[in-house]
């Protein structure tokens, strides 16, 4: 697998798993616009990710093996995902964390898509040039959360938290960024590893149609 | 005498022009803008096409609603899909703005140099599709589909859709 590969792999992975996690609050967000937004956002990621598990696919199948956007997203064994713990972790119904969730991994993910915007590969700077368009009213509806929350003491300790996780969504050399824009020290992140406890059951649930389906059932 | 009949970049424009948008079908693709070049090469047609929302459940149909079109002509479809940011909500032509605020949906405010703020969202400038008035609020920066904000017009009392600017 080349380094290209990987490195859209892990953005399709952050992108599907975190559309799915925020999927978990249609229907049950604390009002109605919040079900709505959660709902577009998430949609939005998840478009993210098969965009980028497209060109993944595309450079799989130029190495000679069959592959798209399905198979990578649904297909893969759970010990090959390569997303951020951050993105793993299932926090319904706790609205202070997912929130601190949401302003942290837009401001990481908002660092990532400015760098690969003047990536020397045309491709990953044009797929990003893309997403960023969109990511703008995530941001938004992020810092609109933030402005509510930040002096509530259970939003603050949810942010404490996750801090060494969102450290862990960008590269080493990306971090000392977001240390500033979020006005925190770097510590210790929790790093890109197979993934955990509360992904293995995410991923039950989220292959389970395709896993099921006959084969050759066309969707 | 050698008679060739083919197909042509102008036919298929004008094919590509008839089909209507998924989800919103008050106007064409063409109108929407997603359609970036035609090219003909004797019966081969390449159609570059730049999605819209990336999370669109419409572009799949969008795709195979061209290479219907294009066949139907007799021609043979390539539909290249362009993932970079060449669509904008600028793209919309400006019969394609008119046709979305008769239907009800505001259409999206001009991009500027900087991407949008809070502040600007929440500005009474955004115009309602019903009444006219600028004297509307932001409800939610999220609404039933990707594409879309909601509104309330405090003229005329109605709540409308506007199409967001990415």
């Amino acid at each position: 697998m080349t380094d290209r590969t990987r490195l859209l792999l892990e953005l399709a992975d952050d992108e599907l798993i975190l559309g799915w996690r925020n999927s978990e609050w249609t229907g049950i967000a604390p009002f109605l616009e919040e079900d709505v937004a959660f709902s577009s956002i998430a949609q939005n990621e998840i478009g993210h990710a098969r965009a980028l598990y497209d060109l993944a696919a595309r450079d799989v199948a130029a190495s000679g093996r069959q592959s798209d956007a399905d198979a990578l997203a649904f297909d893969r064994a759970p010990d090959e995902y390569r997303c951020a713990p951050l993105v793993q972790l299932q926090l319904v119904p706790d609205w202070a964390r997912t929130i601190a969730r949401h302003v942290l991994y837009e401001t990481a993910d908002a660092i990532r898509i400015e760098h690969l915007k003047s990536h020397e590969d045309t491709e990953l700077a044009g797929i990003a040039a893309k997403i960023e368009r969109e990511e703008v009213y995530h941001r938004l509806h992020a810092e609109m959360w933030l402005d509510r929350l930040r002096g509530e003491e259970r939003y603050r300790a949810a942010a404490d938290e996750l801090w060494p996780y969102a450290l862990g969504v960008l590269a080493p050399d990306l971090r000392p960024a977001l240390a500033e824009r979020v006005g925190r020290e770097e510590v210790e992140a929790v790093e890109r590893a197979a993934p955990g406890e509360d992904f293995a059951a995410l991923w039950h649930e989220m292959t389970m149609v395709r896993r099921s389906a006959p084969v050759g059932a066309q969707w | 005498m050698v008679v060739l009949v083919g197909v042509t970049e102008a036919a298929v424009w004008a094919a590509l022009a008839e089909i209507p948008d998924p989800e919103i079908p008050v106007i064409s693709l063409v109108d929407l803008g997603v359609v970036k070049d035609v090219a003909v090469e004797g019966e081969r047609v390449r159609i570059t096409f730049t999605p819209t929302f990336m999370g669109c459940p419409a572009l799949d149909t969008m795709r195979r609603q061209m290479e219907e079109a294009v066949t139907a002509l007799g021609g043979e479809p390539h539909v290249d899909v362009l993932l970079d940011d060449s669509w904008s909500t600028d793209k919309i032509t400006p019969a394609g703005r008119e046709k979305l605020r008769e239907a009800g949906l505001a259409p999206p405010p001009p991009r500027g140099e900087a991407a949008p703020t809070l502040v600007q969202l929440g500005r009474a400038v955004h115009r309602c599709p019903y009444c006219a008035s600028t004297e509307t609020r932001l409800e939610n920066i999220f609404g039933p589909t990707p594409c879309r904000s909601l509104r309330y017009c405090d003229a005329c009392r109605q709540p409308f859709e506007q199409f967001k600017t990415i």
